[in-house]
């Protein structure tokens, strides 16, 4: 069977069966187990509507607890184990790991990363959204700087093998060399500098992101304060950095904290463009070397990377208990 | 929007802001767009086209340099021998712009003009073409000479690129596997999600709250941590790396943005309606079938085009879950770690490969981009 017959046919039993599930679950439930009917009706109403959040609940909470709750204990778990999973090695992964000059070179360079692209791309995204706010054709620059969103990471990094082509008849970075009289290079082969040449595709991709949210935040921003503000005569300027950056703090900081999360967990660009090398190793690429070779090893990395995500992992939940509540 | 820019009531000097203003976006555009038009650009010219100017130069002729064996007879006349003809061959056409007798000076002279060689031959090229070529020498020369000259070459887009990459380099079939990944990994976790979302906006139970805090909690788990202890559990269950292991794994990825911006819109939904239902006999189930998941479709229609994009461009989890042979790459796959290593010269082939897997990432955030504005919205503004 094609595998696209396959899947056809997994979508129909998939979306059969949970509806199957849901249906006959709360027909079950209603009927036999719990009847509306008979000297006990009223409380077997009372019962069946405090059972029914869990059985519309359950499908979700299985795979959920299967695919993310469980592999975090998993991981760990596996990680105080040798590559074939046979001996308990305790941390011993993680002291190799750490005497490992090339996860030294993609922790730091992780951190490099984490440092620039949440910063320029919240940077560049609110500036493009205030440029945008006022313009006619608005709309427009944002769809198209909005883009590359919906282009894949690999497909992104081909886009700039182009761009830093070393032939300056297809590298536009070359060919600019070119005309000013400089001989070509290899930007992927520039040490430490290669790694902002990486950092770039990921900017040009999230900026967009960050303009969308911005540019919804910059639209939410109450118009008395700004008109106050033009009343007692400030400049733009003034108006941009103290009236309306306060106000959209918080959203800023959640565009930065999402992107800095989603920095941690790229390995595409870094795959695709220098396979890690000429210095340029990140712990999500970093761990792809081990992947298949070394569970252990690859586990523990995985986990190194959980304990970085860990503080907005604990600040997200603190907020939304805030909210619920 | 003009109105808006007039309450900033900037006094004086608007008119030049407001050109600055335009020309900094015009750029910032253009910057964000050159990349993926030259990806498209290169994707359509071949590869001799690729390598001898740049995609920016496209729609311009090219000069590009020939050799070309003297086609015709030696003559004897008293000059010596004499060969005739034209460069561009029979009924052939274009426009000579230089031309010489060694390789290493292929644009030595002038069209029109006589061009010295050594040992006293000498070489005659008209603009069209028409050469003649004079060998003082008394034997007749064994061979032909070889000419060389520079002509301009029209602007020439070709689709063989993409003929290329949908027959012979298998993409096709990559093709159909990436769209198998993504149709049951887009729509089930969506009635999972739905149901789930439902409960923890409008039921009462115990634990509703700290549910909700773990489904945040869970949107920033890195699927890192998930590769090997699902690969090793699909094994056990005797799935192993396949598209079910695929489709279970994406599944459960997708779930907590699903149950996260589905919840945050049904919350939003008007409590009369639902109550009113309730108090008129209304079960849950028929609630949330009638009302509350008609009314979500917007807030649905997000996250399938995030769980389409999402899974359409993913590498980690293709690369693990599904079986590392050439007949279940996916596209990124297969361009990763196939068309890079085997075509990595290959340029107009690469680019076509990549556009064929962002044309239609490209056409849904197009033809839906206020849903997917929306669902970011939904996800990340409180």
């Amino acid at each position: 069977m094609s595998p696209l017959l396959q899947g056809i046919l997994t979508v129909i039993i998939g979306v059969g069966g949970c509806i199957g599930y849901f249906w006959s679950a709360n027909f079950v439930l209603d009927r036999f187990i719990f009847p509306a009917k008979g000297p006990e009706a009223g409380r077997n109403i009372n019962r069946a509507n405090a059972v029914r959040p869990w059985l519309f609940l359950l499908p979700a909470m299985l795979a959920l607890g299967l695919y993310l709750v469980y592999p975090v204990f998993g991981s760990f778990w596996r990680s105080l184990f040798n590559r074939a999973g046979t001996d308990f090695v305790g941390f011993g992964n993680y002291a190799q790991l750490f005497g490992d000059s090339e996860f030294r070179t993609a922790l730091f360079n992780n951190m490099l990363w984490v440092l620039v692209v949440p910063a320029s791309a919240t940077f560049l995204g609110l500036l493009v959204a205030q440029l945008t706010d006022r313009l006619s054709w608005g709309n427009i620059a944002k769809s198209l700087i909005f883009m590359p969103m919906a282009i894949s990471f690999v497909g992104a990094s081909l886009i700039w093998k182009f761009v830093y082509a070393v032939d300056p008849e297809i590298g536009i970075i070359n060919a600019m060399r070119d005309i000013i009289g400089l001989s070509p290079l290899d930007p992927m082969q520039v040490g430490f500098w290669n790694n902002f040449f990486l950092m770039v595709i990921l900017i040009w991709i999230q900026t967009g992101f960050a303009m969308v949210i911005l540019s919804a935040a910059l639209r939410g921003i109450p118009e008395e304060t700004v008109e106050a503000a033009i009343i007692d005569g400030a400049t733009p300027v003034q108006i941009f950095f103290r009236i309306k950056i306060p106000q959209i703090m918080g959203t800023i900081v959640v565009v930065w904290t999402t992107i800095t999360i989603l920095v941690l967990k790229v390995f595409d660009i870094v795959y695709t463009m220098t396979g890690g090398n000429f210095g340029t190793q990140i712990l999500p690429s970093y761990m792809m070397e081990y992947m298949f070779r070394d569970d252990g090893r690859a586990t523990a990395v995985a986990f190194v990377i959980m304990i970085i995500v860990l503080p907005v992992m604990i600040w997200n939940i603190v907020q939304a208990r805030k909210e619920v509540r | 929007m003009a109105a808006a820019s007039d309450d900033d009531g900037i006094a004086g000097g608007r008119s030049g802001l407001s050109i600055v203003t335009n020309l900094s976006v015009v750029f910032l555009v253009v910057l964000w767009l050159v990349p993926t038009i030259g990806l498209l650009v290169s994707s359509f010219r071949d590869r001799d086209a690729i390598t001898a100017s740049g995609w920016w130069n496209a729609p311009f002729p090219v000069e590009q340099n020939f050799a070309v064996g003297a086609d015709g007879e030696f003559e004897q006349t008293p000059e010596g021998w004499v060969i005739e003809g034209n460069l561009f061959g029979e009924g052939g056409s274009g426009e000579v712009t230089a031309f010489g007798g060694r390789r290493a000076e292929p644009n030595a002279f002038e069209p029109g003009t006589t061009g010295e060689l050594v040992r006293g031959r000498t070489l005659t090229v008209e603009t069209n073409g028409d050469f003649r070529y004079v060998d003082p020498a008394e034997e007749e020369p064994r061979r032909a000479p070889t000419i060389y000259f520079g002509s301009e070459v029209p602007p020439n887009f070709t689709t063989t690129n993409y003929e290329t990459i949908l027959t012979s380099a298998g993409m096709d079939v990559a093709f159909i596997n990436t769209l198998t990944v993504t149709i049951p990994a887009t729509i089930i976790p969506i009635l999972i999600a739905a149901f789930a979302a439902y409960a923890l906006a409008w039921m009462d139970f115990p634990f509703r709250g700290a549910l909700i805090a773990i489904v945040v909690g869970l949107l920033v788990v890195p699927l890192q941590l998930a590769l090997v202890p699902m690969l090793q559990f699909h094994n056990e269950i005797g799935i192993g790396q396949s598209f079910y292991g695929i489709w279970f794994a994406h599944t459960g990825f997708g779930l907590p943005l699903a149950i996260y911006l589905l919840r945050n819109y049904m919350v939003g939904l008007p409590r009369d309606i639902i109550e009113s239902a309730k108090v008129d006999g209304a079960t849950d189930f028929q609630v949330f079938t009638k009302i509350v998941l008609p009314l979500s479709f917007p807030a649905l229609a997000s996250f399938a085009i995030f769980q389409f994009l999402w899974t359409w461009n993913d590498l980690l989890v293709a690369k693990v879950f599904l079986p590392s042979n050439s007949e279940s790459w996916v596209m990124t796959v297969k361009i990763a770690d196939d068309l890079l290593g085997s075509r990595g010269g290959d340029w107009g082939i690469l680019a076509a490969a990549a556009f064929v897997s962002i044309a239609v990432p490209l056409v849904v955030f197009f033809t839906m981009q206020r849903y997917l504005v929306r669902g970011l919205l939904a996800g990340s503004v409180k």
